[in-house]
């Protein structure tokens, strides 16, 4: 356990120290690459901006990510047990997804405004697809003798479903999550950059403006940092739902 | 050992026919299969690998329908054994995010008879089979071998006459499966169950069934019967046994030499 933190600490310690010798030795200016000093002097003093603008990145992905799973979840559920629902619904999901959210985030600004709900439905938009996939996979990958012994027993559909159908998709639900919630970040600082007063996308823009590129940096950070929590927040769960499964299958 | 049969009987299966349609031509798979049980009696059914046993259980637990014959429980004919008899796989297909006391317990659960008095025999069968102190374990926790007792109890408590066993112990090494060999036998005298075993392990089918029907390779059909009347414990190296074992593989080989040429 050592080993594993010690050496990535390692090489990032080394890196930022090469990048600190670097920007002060060739008198890199501070609006093209600002040394790393200088990004944790901007961390401290620049605080509470960069945390007032976090939560509100963070609330978006949150409901975002939330809206994404119970619509994921649901749609999966619906095609798997009406096939026609399957038939009409899958190509239209697969299509969604060829589709850039870039591409669509001045419409979603349009329709949905500045505010909360643009950034919500572009961050679902993307955690939607992994869901709704990796749920149906799920849904369909129980093991058939299982289900028969079930039939045997003249269960019926519902107790099916619930006691060998939905515990065995559980894997693959939480599997569609993680990826899900790494690449919720996407949608809500898309949706920031293209129109909004507020949120960590917002921050980095304006900082821009300003050539405050420390700024960018140090909102980078916390944007990084909101993600891999998001992250480990997942695994956690998954471990609460699924007691049976041992720690080193999870997460790695 | 052995105690009195009634000559009612529990189970019979009469010509029973199967195929299955396969890249467009018809697979016979049970051609006019015919077998018998009578209650608390111990069948044996032998056959090379791949000669359509399975096919047979999947018709007799409802999972396949047949496509000729007839099947009758306690004298009264039905479709198939849905709802009447409890089928055990060399799987042993206990779920993993169960576990054990609940996997046990599923029959019941799905049937929704929880009551005290069930629990109670759970508990009571779990210790028999020596899985006290393992009832609140998941199953990656256990051997295979404890695994596939804890299948056989959830088998037990399905609460059904009848027990269709597919090769059970085919994952075992020989001391595990001696000892299961054993488990059985005296929960099934205790409980009095109606059991057909299919195996293709010869020595198998000896120490445990009071008959044995032969079966041929695809389309799988009746070859023989024969009635193993040596008493319980019985003893590979007895010289009767001995003798049944050669019986039964001189039966056999030709079916032998059709599946490995």
């Amino acid at each position: 356990m050592t080993k594993k933190i010690l050496y990535p600490a390692v090489l990032l310690l080394m890196g930022i120290l090469v990048w600190e010798l670097a920007v002060r030795h060739m008198q890199v200016p501070h609006y093209i690459l600002p040394a790393p000093s200088q990004i944790v002097k901007t961390l401290i003093l620049r605080q509470s901006l960069l945390i007032h603008h976090s939560f509100v990145t963070l609330e978006e992905i949150i409901v975002g990510f939330a809206l994404a799973f119970v619509v994921g979840v649901g749609l999966a559920f619906l095609m798997f047990q009406f096939p026609v629902l399957e038939r009409t619904f899958y190509p239209m999901v697969i299509g969604s997804q060829t589709v850039p959210v870039f591409a669509i985030a001045p419409l979603l600004v349009l329709w949905f405004g500045y505010g909360l709900p643009s950034k919500v439905v572009m961050a679902a938009l993307i955690v939607f697809f992994p869901i709704v996939v990796n749920t149906l996979d799920g849904l369909k990958c129980a093991d058939p003798d299982a289900v028969n012994l079930l039939r045997i027993l003249k269960a019926n559909r519902w107790q099916i479903l619930w006691k060998v159908r939905v515990p065995s998709s559980l894997p693959f639900v939480f599997s569609g999550c993680k990826i899900g919630v790494s690449v919720s970040t996407i949608g809500a600082i898309i949706g920031e950059w293209v129109g909004s007063n507020e949120g960590l996308g917002y921050l980095m823009l304006h900082a821009n403006a300003q050539m405050e590129i420390s700024l960018i940096f140090a909102s980078l950070l916390y944007l990084t940092a909101l993600g891999v929590g998001l992250f480990y927040l997942v695994v956690l769960i998954e471990r609460w739902a699924m007691p049976w499964k041992k720690s080193s299958e999870i997460g790695s | 050992m052995d105690f009195p049969r009634s000559n009612r009987t529990k189970l019979s299966i009469r010509e029973v026919e199967k195929s299955f349609q396969k890249e467009g031509s018809w697979l016979t798979v049970l051609h006019r299969v015919s077998l018998c049980a009578h209650p608390g009696e111990f069948i044996g059914i032998l056959g090379p690998s791949g000669c359509g046993k399975s096919t047979l259980f999947n018709v007799l637990s409802g999972l396949t329908r047949k496509d000729l014959g007839t099947i009758a429980i306690d004298d009264k004919q039905v479709e198939s054994g849905l709802g009447e008899v409890a089928y055990m796989q060399q799987k042993d297909l206990l779920f993993p995010w169960r576990t054990i006391r609940r996997n046990v317990l599923l029959g019941p659960e799905v049937s929704g008879d929880m009551s005290g008095a069930t629990q109670g025999e759970a508990e009571r069968l779990m210790a028999r089979v020596g899985l006290k102190g393992f009832e609140d374990h998941y199953p990656t926790e256990l051997s295979i071998g404890m695994r596939q007792r804890a299948a056989l109890v959830r088998t037990l408590l399905l609460h059904k006459d009848i027990l269709l066993l597919d090769e059970p112990f085919g994952a075992l090494d020989a001391m595990t499966r001696s000892v299961m060999h054993r488990i059985l036998l005296e929960l099934w005298m205790e409980y009095h169950k109606t059991v057909l075993l299919v195996t293709h392990d010869v020595e198998e089918a000896l120490l445990l069934s009071d008959r044995i029907y032969l079966l041929t390779a695809r389309p799988a059909t009746m070859r023989g019967e024969i009635t193993v009347s040596l008493p319980r414990p019985r003893r590979v190296v007895d010289s009767r046994f001995v003798n049944l074992k050669g019986e039964i593989l001189e039966l056999l080989q030709g079916e032998l030499e059709k599946v490995f040429g």
